[in-house]
Parts: C-alpha cells; structure tokens; sequence
C-alpha cells in the first residue's frame, strides 16, 4: 500500500515517535527508577527536547519495585524532577509498555496533550519469576505455582512440544532461532548478551522444560526503554518534516472462549457452548493491528516479536501471517527471518540477546523499530525499512502489537 | 495422631478411587463449562447468565501437550529442600466432551519419554505434599492401562 509521506490521506490517527532511548539491558543491581529515567533522558536528547516540554508521563509498571514500582508514571516523573505534567501509570504484564504507549497515543490524538513522555524499566530477580506473597487461592497466578509448580517455562515447554507434534518442529528448528537473535543481538549495543551462540552450545544447555534448554528460554533481566511521541502537527512545528509514526496499537483481549491455554491459567475456556472463531488470540493481536493501519503482511519490513522462548518465536511467524500454519520452522531454515533475508524478525536480537525486563521490553521493541525506519540502526540495520510490527501478549489476557512506519 | 487428607484447593475434584473426578460448574443457561470453577457469573458474553452449578467432568482424555520441571520451582510451591529435586512431569489434556483443555501433574514415574501428544490418559488420585499434620491432595494424569 502507498504510505502518504505527510500522514495525510484520511490516516489522521498517526502520532509521531520523536525520540527513542534505552538503558542498556543487563543484571545491573540497581532500581528500576534508574534505568527508566537514563531511558528517558536519552528519549529526551534524541528528540531534542527538554523535560519541561513534555504534557504528560506515562510509565508502564513493575511488580518488583514495590509501591514506586506501582505508580511508576509518578517514580520517573519526579526523578526527572516534577514539572506539573498529567501521569498515568498502566500495568499489563509484558503488555504494559504497549499499554502505555496506547494510553500515550490516546491522549495525544484526544487534544489532550502535545508531546507524551512512554517509560517502562524493571530490576528483575534471579531465576524464575514467582507471584506475589501470601496465600491467595483466588489468584490463578498463585494456584499454578501451589498446585502445579508450573513455571512460565514450563508453559513455553508445553507450546513447544504441540509444535513438534503438529508441525515437526524439531528442537535444531528451535536452537536455530537462537542462533539466529544470538547474531543480530551481538551487533546491538544496547542487548545484555552480545556473543553469538552455535546450535551445539544450545544442544548442550542443559534442559529446563522438556523439550527447551536453558539457551531456548530467555533470561530476565534488568533494562529501561522510553519514547518521546507527539502529535503529527507538533512534530511539524518541531521541525521533524519525516519522523517514524505509530500507525496503529493493538492492546486486545482474547474472545470467548479462548482455547489456547495461557498464562497463568491452570485449564482453557470450554468450547462446549460457543464455537471458536479459528483465530488463536495471539493471530487475532495481530489482525486487529494490521485492520487498524490498514496494512498486512506483505508490506512489513521487519518484525520485532516476543521470543520467550525459540519455539514462541516460530509461532509469531505465523501469527503474523508471514507464512501459512506449520510453516514457520521452514520460513526460519530458509533464511527469511534473518538480517538481510526477506523479512528479518528480531534484527534487535529478540528477547533471546536482551532477556526480559518486562514493562521496558514492548517499549524496546518499538525503539527498535524506530531506529530500523529512520536508518540509524547500524550494523543490524534492515536495508530500506518502511513498515515494522512489533508483537507480543501479556499474562491475563492482553494484547500487545505496535505497526511503526516512515 | 494421624494426618488429615486436605485438597491443595477445596471443591476441585471429589471421589475416591475409579470415581475421582475434577469437579467443573456448567451454566444452567448456556451449558457453558469452567474449570477451575466459575461460581458466581457465566464467563460466556452471549449469556445472560444461569446457575452455575457443579459438574464432575470427564476422567479420560487425549494429551495437547506435555512438559516437565527440571528445575524446582519456586514457592508457593512446596517441596523439601533437604532432599535432591525430582522432576515431574506437566500434561495437559483435552477433553472431549467438555471442550476443554486442563493441565495437571503426572502421576509420580512418569516421564516424558513415557508420553505423546494425542495419548489418552485418565485423572487419578494424588498427593501434591505432605507436611506433619497434613497430606495435602491433588489430581494426577495418568496414561490409560497403567497400573497405579
């Protein structure tokens, strides 16, 4: 599709992403707060504007920095010193930066704020992510781990295996996607991992949950990312005549009754009384993105999704319609996916290169895209990038894809 | 003094034996089924919503998938850190009639080796725990024609 290069044409719900910045990702030692706001201050100097610019903050939560981590929209805007802007704090779990930065976009084309400061970061715990404290047998976060111990890479093992069983996925196919974002993610400076990995390294990690290896499964990490977005007229006044736009940001929920088991559930729906659409809710994330640009697969450049683990992976593939169902661990042997192929996924180094910092990463992905559209992006960058998609889905139920272009 | 047999949750699973079942709620209106247990709302949008009223699902069905836990996993999970981990494995099962996928432990010696997707496998008995005062039980699968 032809892309009006002044956002004209009808498509007014694009705002414009002015500035991007990251603290590096790592296992740091410090507070969240400290990595979202050398985040934000980087956003800031990229977009070339001062703090007193900004109308409003929005900080995308964490659930490991206690209450500052609650209200995290208030914890950035006063470590970047309290200047009278609206806040607004938002949790989706690994949704939550593309909660924000929906949240930010609303108030933007509602008129109520000109230029809106996104910051997600966290200060992640060694080893698995476990719930919050206390005895909570209404919470289906706190009975999978009571009566199950299942961890989340135990469900990542569970995706893994049915696309083994369904599509002959083998576990090379998987240790493939690793050392594919293992490659890209040694050329990006910001990635917490930055040594590329060989498919015999991953065969001799050891196994976490049958059939995925510790190098199959992401780390979590520390890490910040923030944008600076605006409105298109104020990007103009600004002088940025041809800034990276937000297109479209899909924050959804899954429909009645969802039939894939997700995290953090112990069962799916039952879809005894209600037929299924035929559309999994992660493919359903992306859809409702794609409807909203009014664009598809064929115009994407890259695409940025959330390997948790190298088997999820594959999966967006074909969430995002790049190739038809069972198809993806092909797509991969093919090359398509890497730097330089046909449609590289994760030119960032994916989640693989970075682990995760949950509220920071889906602002990451999308740093990410700018830096890939505007042709700042190095080593790594994706020759002639135009559209870019990032993807993702959060515990409970959110949705989380973000279409950039230029 | 002899131990109690608690259920890790109360209301899940009912009977002893050849009649362990998990217990579900079904939606007097739409039929709609949950587990774990729905026992205020009907879930389904296009309801406007009947009693929910409990209902032993079925005791055999066909594995979705499967994993395993080779790590401990962290609290509030239990487990005693004195002795070496022992891992178990995950499967979920889909049920037929129910059109729904559950997710349980296997019964202890049961590996992954030991199972496929698509297997048909039937909920049994189990024990999550044991601490002084309490036995703490759960549900398990187990692949059909396996003796306990």
């Amino acid at each position: 599709m032809a892309l009006a290069a002044d956002g004209g044409g009808g498509m007014t719900d694009d705002v414009a992403v002015l500035g991007a910045g990251m603290h590096p990702w790592g296992k740091w030692g410090r507070g969240f707060a400290v990595y979202g706001t050398a985040a934000a201050r980087a956003a800031l100097a990229d977009a070339g504007l001062d703090r007193r610019d900004i109308g409003s903050i929005v900080g995308a939560d964490t659930v490991r920095g206690g209450y500052p981590g609650y209200v995290a929209g208030a914890t950035f805007a006063k470590a970047l010193g309290w200047q009278g802007a609206r806040v607004t704090s938002v949790y989706a779990a690994c949704a939550s930066g593309a909660q924000a930065i929906g949240t930010a976009r609303a108030q933007i084309l509602a008129g109520l704020s000109d230029v809106v400061l996104v910051i997600g970061a966290d200060s992640a715990p060694k080893g698995f992510f476990r719930p919050a404290g206390g005895d909570r047998p209404d919470d289906p976060d706190w009975l999978r781990f009571r009566v199950l111990g299942a961890t989340n890479p135990a469900y990542f093992g569970l995706y893994a295996r049915r696309r083994m069983a369904m599509h002959g996925d083998t576990v090379d196919d998987f240790a493939r996607v690793k050392v594919k974002n293992a490659t890209a993610g040694a050329l990006n400076p910001n990635a917490r991992y930055r040594k590329r990995v060989t498919a015999e390294e991953v065969a001799a990690s050891a196994v976490v949950a049958d059939p995925l290896r510790l190098l199959d499964i992401c780390a979590t990490s520390d890490g910040g990312a923030a944008l600076v977005l605006s409105s298109m007229a104020f990007a103009r006044r600004h002088g940025a005549t041809d800034p990276v736009r937000i297109r479209a940001v899909s924050t959804i929920t899954p429909r009645y009754p969802n039939t894939v088991l997700d995290l953090p559930d112990i069962a799916t729906d039952s879809a005894v009384a209600v037929e299924p659409t035929g559309e999994t809710f992660r493919a359903s994330i992306v859809r409702a993105a794609y409807d909203e640009a009014g664009t598809g697969p064929e115009d994407l450049s890259l695409a940025e999704v959330y390997d948790l683990s190298t088997a999820l992976e594959l999966q967006w593939y074909e969430d995002l319609g790049l190739c038809g169902e069972g198809e993806a661990a092909k797509l991969l042997r093919d090359g398509a996916t890497t730097l330089g192929g046909r449609i590289p996924v994760n030119a960032s180094g994916g989640l693989a290169s970075f682990g995760e910092a949950v509220p920071a990463q889906a602002i990451a992905q999308v740093c990410e895209l700018t830096w890939q559209l505007r042709g700042g992006a190095g080593d790594r960058q994706v020759a002639g990038a135009r559209v870019g998609i990032s993807a993702n889905q959060g515990l409970f139920g959110h949705g989380s894809a973000v279409i950039a272009v230029r | 003094m002899s131990r109690t047999r608690t259920p890790v949750v109360a209301g899940w699973f009912t009977g002893e034996g050849d009649e362990f079942r998990l217990v579900g709620t079904r939606c007097s209106a739409c039929r709609s089924v949950f587990f774990p247990r729905e026992d205020v709302f009907c879930r389904n949008p296009g309801c406007e919503g009947g009693d929910l009223v409990a209902v032993s699902l079925s005791g055999r069905g066909r594995i979705w998938s499967y994993t395993d836990t080779r790590y401990r996993p962290p609290s509030p999970y239990v487990t005693n850190p004195e002795l070496p981990w022992e891992p178990y494995a995950l499967i979920a099962v889909e049920l037929e009639a129910e059109r729904i996928v559950v997710l349980g432990q296997a019964v202890p010696g049961v590996t992954v080796a030991d199972l496929a997707v698509g297997m048909e496998v039937e909920v049994v008995p189990g024990v999550l725990s044991e601490d002084t005062e309490t036995i703490w039980t759960t549900w398990h699968w187990r692949p059909t024609g396996v003796a306990v």
